[in-house]
């Protein structure tokens, strides 16, 4: 019995003090309120100095893979000119690093300018929330319509070029096509041709790095061309659930290529556990012959081996008409600007700086590009890439489509350890495709898509 | 314990525990539970009903997830306590460097999982790997430790027990040392040998210490998360996932409300194993 009443009055002090840390909490949520509001009177002060030549320090997330001597050239040249300082936040890459951003601006510690993918991971961000829309802005203009596309929502555009573009396809050895007599493939018949010469010879095929297992979809991804050019309507029903891999050979076409590539008897040995460096270092020294890369990897390339990027070349992903051999183009990453920026017009004029064509020189003046610019009107410069050089011809001859995440928004989170599966031979390609628009299916409930 | 034993402090210094417990244990907590139920984007929310569990259960890897956490707690659990009760009746004898020896086994327990992971991922390189390279040494050609999808969770869980065999070693020569003497004067007056003594008395009064390394390894297990991301990321494929990694990967894809759903259910999952686990292996102890 009186233990009884003892826990009785237990329960309730516990009740009474729990009532209390509400009570209390609610309290210091109203002071914050309080804080905030003499907050926006600094934000005036503030808004002020924009207009002055006091100088203003923006805020920049970026992730630590991207090349930065062109950015920070840029941005070098702003401060000079503007006396805007830009303090760079540096952030892991990979989807580690999309919930380092996500989590930021949910929580509204998102730097002033944030660097970020364009397409469908951009898409995912809901932009409308947190970014600034720069439709009217003037220098809205000089932005290439191919790349608005990708970093707009409902017609709204949000973000300017942080680079060039890039693209996808076959990064390969020169040295070792000349001493074997090999030429370009054509169709994806040669290339697997080519494979077989290589191997026969004694070589690598291939280059195959699962240890980062992104690598692992560059040949579903840089397939996309070959779909396109037969089946344009294919990213809206895929994006509308009226299309599926599985069932829509071409697309699935992509899939039974990487089996066809990664077999054991093209690639490396350790291709398990390769890693991107790997892959690249194999291809410079001349060890392999081909890997299917995105033509970002060239500056990392010129970096590391300075004097061989020469003998690296660079063709699209074949398809079966040689009359129709096109190239997968990757859009360049965007800068988006913080809504809830105190210094929003300071932001603007650095990206007007950015997106000029003065600002992209200055860009491309100190980071060889690496693909087409995104600023119209304006060409590469005559010093590029030898890779990047052989890439032209199929942008300038129109047989160029961006791949699928630039055109849906939908991109399933478990493509890469699906393609790892596929290519060790652990899943048939049929699988890996049903499985892979199942994890889309996820992916589109997810968002709350309609049709899905 | 006795009813009427009065307890010996108030309540009321039960308090601030109590607070700290709340605040950062249950409210989350039951916060979770409600999330489990809508599709949530961090700042909004939208009620779905049970839709996140029939998802989390579709899941494909999800059957792999499973088979590779009971694979990982099986192992992790078994040899632990088997080289744990090894090394304690090793450095609970009279050996003059028994207190290094301590040390240099519970070392291993003081390092991040994710220096141990990384560290190791280093080491089972199938090529360039120091273990592969020792192995080619004593002329064998070693397997490819995480890159074969086979092997990859075994070679975890070994990187695991190594790692964790130090803090049960520990908990076990704490066990051993608390048995009294004159048991092994008994035995050796009725004339028993040593393995006797190991078997009659070390084991059966050990047996709460290895209850306790086989409820934490079992909960540990069961959730295990570090080592798997940081030596194999899950791979090659989805062939190393466990559950929290699967878990893992779909809050990284931003589904917080599936992932939520997903802890929820490992929670239900740990709690409906390890509490009988638990009742059904004190129930057999024998009190010194």
């Amino acid at each position: 019995m009186r233990i009884h009443l003892k826990r009785n009055r237990l329960w309730t002090r516990c009740l009474v003090l729990l009532m209390a840390i509400v009570i209390t909490a609610c309290g210091s949520g109203g002071g914050a309120g309080g804080d905030s509001a003499n907050g926006s009177g600094a934000g005036l002060e503030t808004g002020s100095s924009d207009s002055a030549d006091e100088p203003v320090t923006l805020t920049l997330l970026i992730d630590n893979q991207t090349a930065m001597s062109g950015i920070e050239a840029v941005v070098k040249e702003i401060e000079k000119r503007f006396n805007i300082v830009t303090q760079f936040e540096l952030r892991p890459g990979g989807s580690e690093g999309d919930n380092i951003v996500k989590t930021r601006l949910a929580t509204g510690e998102m730097t002033d300018i944030l660097f970020y993918n364009s397409g469908a991971l951009f898409k995912a961000l809901n932009p409308k929330e947190y970014f600034v829309d720069l439709t009217d802005e003037p220098f809205a203009e000089n932005i290439d319509d191919s790349f608005k596309e990708v970093v707009s929502v409902d017609g709204r555009l949000y973000g300017i070029p942080a680079s060039t573009a890039s693209a996808g396809g076959w990064l390969y050895n020169k040295k070792i096509y000349e001493e074997l007599g090999l030429s370009v493939p054509e169709t994806w018949d040669q290339l697997i041709d080519n494979l077989k010469q290589v191997e026969a010879a004694g070589k690598i095929a291939v280059a195959g790095s699962f240890g980062d297992t992104w690598t692992s979809q560059i040949v579903l991804l840089a397939d996309y061309y070959n779909v396109h050019s037969e089946l344009p309507e294919f990213a809206e029903q895929f994006t509308n659930n009226k299309a599926k891999f599985a069932d829509t050979s071409l697309a699935l076409r992509g899939f039974e290529k990487i089996a066809e590539v990664y077999q054991p008897s093209f690639v490396n040995e350790d291709i398990a556990v390769a890693t991107y460096e790997d892959a690249l270092r194999m291809l410079a020294e001349g060890q392999v012959a081909h890997y299917p890369m995105l033509t970002s990897a060239l500056p990392t390339l010129e970096e590391t081996f300075p004097d061989r990027i020469d003998d690296i070349g660079y063709f699209g992903q074949p398809g079966d008409d040689p009359n129709n051999h096109g190239l997968t183009l990757w859009m360049p990453a965007g800068f988006y600007l913080n809504k809830e920026s105190e210094h929003i017009k300071a932001g603007l004029k650095w990206m007007e700086f950015f997106a000029s064509e003065e600002g992209m020189s200055i860009f491309m003046e100190n980071m060889t590009p690496d693909g087409p610019v995104m600023i119209k009107g304006m060409e590469l410069p005559d010093q590029v890439y030898g890779a990047v050089k052989e890439m032209m011809p199929y942008i300038q001859g129109g047989k160029a489509s961006p791949a699928l995440e630039f055109l849906s928004p939908l991109k399933g989170p478990n493509l890469e350890q699906i393609t790892v599966e596929i290519g060790l031979g652990m899943l048939t390609p049929e699988e890996g495709a049903a499985r892979y628009d199942l994890d889309v299916e996820n992916h589109a409930r997810q968002l709350g898509l309609e049709g899905w | 314990m006795s009813k009427n034993v009065k307890s010996v402090y108030s309540y009321t210094l039960l308090i601030p525990a109590a607070i700290v417990y709340v605040t950062f244990f249950i409210v989350p907590t039951v916060f979770s539970f409600f999330f489990s139920l809508t599709r949530w984007t961090l700042i909004e929310w939208e009620f779905i009903g049970l839709e996140n569990f029939i998802r989390f259960l579709k899941e494909p890897q999800l059957f792999i997830g499973f088979k590779n956490t009971l694979i990982f707690t099986v192992v992790t659990c078994v040899l632990k306590v088997i080289f744990g009760v090894m090394l304690a009746v090793l450095l609970t004898m009279n050996i003059k460097t028994k207190h290094f020896l301590r040390s240099v086994i519970f070392f291993p327990t003081l390092i991040s999982f994710v220096a141990v992971g990384i560290t190791f991922k280093v080491l089972m390189h199938p090529t360039s790997g120091w273990i592969n390279q020792m192995l080619g040494l004593l002329g064998i050609s070693g397997p490819n430790w995480l890159g074969s999808p086979r092997i990859a969770i075994y070679s975890v869980a070994l990187v695991d027990v190594w790692k964790g065999v130090g803090f049960a070693t520990v908990i076990l020569i704490a066990g051993i040392m608390s048995i009294p003497k004159h048991y092994y004067e008994a035995l050796e007056i009725d004339g028993g040998n040593r393995w006797n003594a190991f078997w009659h008395i070390t084991l059966p009064l050990t047996r709460p210490a290895i209850n306790i390394i086989l409820t934490l390894s079992m909960i540990y297990g069961m959730r295990t998360f570090d080592l798997v991301w940081t030596m194999t990321g899950g791979g090659p494929g989805f062939s190393s996932d466990v559950i929290a990694s699967i878990i893992y990967k779909q809050y990284q894809a931003g589904f917080y409300g599936l992932s939520t759903a997903g802890n929820v259910l490992l929670f239900l999952a740990v709690m409906l194993i390890v509490f009988p686990f638990y009742k059904f292996l004190t129930r057999k102890e024998v009190s010194v």
